[in-house]
């Protein structure tokens, strides 16, 4: 089984209009899922990862349930059939 | 309102505007009496700055886009807004190992006349970037990037940005930028090296009133005619320098406040400026909740206020650093925007004023723009 990302529709534009990628490569983290995810889509990345490799202040991912700011952020473990989500805060003005 | 795009023949008036929600364009014929809206392009997001270039045969719309979520880029425009490339990949990225990662954009500036494919933008935290090929892709400018001041500068209210690009000599290898709250820094090699130049310039907020650099300044302008003398609007103190900003002379000569962000040349006249006074940093608002526009002929000597049209009564209005604008017809058209949503314009030097939209999102930034002849304008 593979581990599969599933995007909000606002970054559909730069997936072609995908919204789950599944990865078939191994990935023990969200940090190896997300390098996976740029190696395919590197303009989706860019909307959630800033230059220095962190994720953009307002973007939330969840593995499972869980979101990776209450357990090891991109450190967080990942195995074959867990689904990450990306979606945007509840946040703005 | 079906169309998606205005239509424009050599001499109309191309006015973008760029608020927290998104960008609108007006367009209005040479007589600019009547104005016509398309918009929000980029609906959601916030656009704090707008360029139109038609250097080298284009005729290319640039918007600086913010999501509050996805980051911020520079999107292109060759049909006036019909269309809008991606970018795929950001255009405007640190390099990693900077340390820095992107926040906003807040400046676009094109290039000289003589270098079409040259444009410059400023940005958050404070760099400069290039561009060589239009605005398609850029990159720091390292000698800014690596200033050893730079550990030493600190955020204002609206971050540690760069905010204004004053091109000083027509190649642009001499050029002033101005930061908050750092000050003025100039370039006289193009960019290689950066000297503070804020001899004179009060920052109320520090001990030391009269520092080397760490100012808090808000706009600078010039006119190409009179390169060598600028105009500073500061967080507290309005300046003209006759040198190339080695010096600073307070002009706030019969203003009801030196307070205030926006400051705008005229197109023509090197001796006239526009203002738009804001009470003080605590209460940012027009004094006295008049809504006027002050006009300096003489260079700083003496401003007057510029009122026929303008609410004189319960305004209490906020016009932000880019805000303030004018076009290049000979009698100049003036605008500006409110942080309340309303757009003011004047065809005949500030005079009169008539509000062409009421009711848009909060607005950051106003340009204009004569089409036709807007070959190097910022």
């Amino acid at each position: 089984m593979a581990v599969s990302i599933v995007l909000p529709r606002a970054l559909l534009t730069y997936s072609r209009g995908s919204s789950t990628l599944q990865l078939e490569t191994r990935c023990g983290s969200v940090a190896d899922a997300l390098d996976e995810l740029g190696r395919r889509w590197p303009a989706v990345l860019d909307r959630i990862i800033t230059e220095q490799g962190e994720v953009r202040e307002h973007v939330n991912i969840f593995v499972g349930e869980e979101s990776i700011r209450f357990a090891s952020g991109l450190a967080t473990a990942v195995k074959d059939g867990d689904t990450i989500m990306i979606v945007a805060a509840v946040s703005g003005g | 309102m079906s169309a998606t795009t205005p239509s424009l023949s050599s001499g109309d008036v191309l006015l973008l505007v760029g608020t927290v929600k998104g960008a609108f364009m007006f367009s209005a014929d040479a007589k600019r009496k009547k104005w016509t809206m398309i918009g929000p392009h980029f609906p959601g997001e916030s656009v704090y700055a707008l360029a139109y270039d038609e250097r080298g045969g284009r005729r290319r719309t640039l918007a600086a886009t913010r999501s509050f979520h996805w980051g911020s880029t520079i999107r292109l425009s060759d049909d006036y807004g019909a269309s809008w490339t991606g970018p795929e990949r950001q255009s405007v990225r640190f390099p990693e190992d900077s340390g820095l990662s992107l926040v906003q954009i807040w400046q676009i500036t094109p290039g000289p006349a003589s270098d079409p494919d040259r444009l410059w933008a400023g940005v958050e935290p404070a760099a400069l970037f290039e561009s060589r090929d239009g605005g398609e892709s850029w990159s720091p400018v390292e000698g800014l990037l690596k200033h050893e001041h730079r550990p030493r500068w600190q955020p204002g209210g609206g971050g540690l940005c760069l905010h204004t690009i004053v091109p000083l000599s027509k190649d642009h290898q001499r050029m002033l930028i101005a930061i908050s709250t750092a000050g003025n820094y100039r370039t006289d090699d193009g960019g290689r090296s950066w000297k503070p130049r804020n001899d004179g310039v009060r920052a109320v907020f520090l001990p030391n009133k009269y520092p080397e650099f760490g100012q808090c300044v808000h706009k600078v302008v010039n006119h190409p005619e009179k390169p060598e003398r600028l105009f500073l609007q500061n967080h507290w103190g309005l300046y003209r320098s006759d040198d190339w900003g080695d010096s600073w002379t307070d002009v706030a000569n019969g203003v009801p406040s030196d307070f205030g962000f926006a400051m705008q040349m005229h197109p023509h006249d090197p001796d006239t400026v526009y203002i738009v006074p804001m009470q003080s940093d605590e209460f940012r608002c027009t004094p006295e909740a008049k809504m006027r526009v002050y006009r300096t002929r003489n260079a700083g000597e003496s401003w007057e206020p510029l009122t026929r049209g303008l609410p004189q009564q319960d305004a209490y209005e906020t016009v932000v650093r880019d805000a303030l604008t004018a076009d290049s017809h000979d009698k100049a058209g003036v605008y500006f925007g409110t942080r309340s949503g309303k757009v003011y314009a004047s065809h005949d030097d500030g005079e009169s004023w008539n509000a062409i939209a009421d009711a848009l999102p909060s607005i950051t930034c106003v340009k204009a723009f004569v089409v036709g002849r807007s070959g190097a304008s910022a």
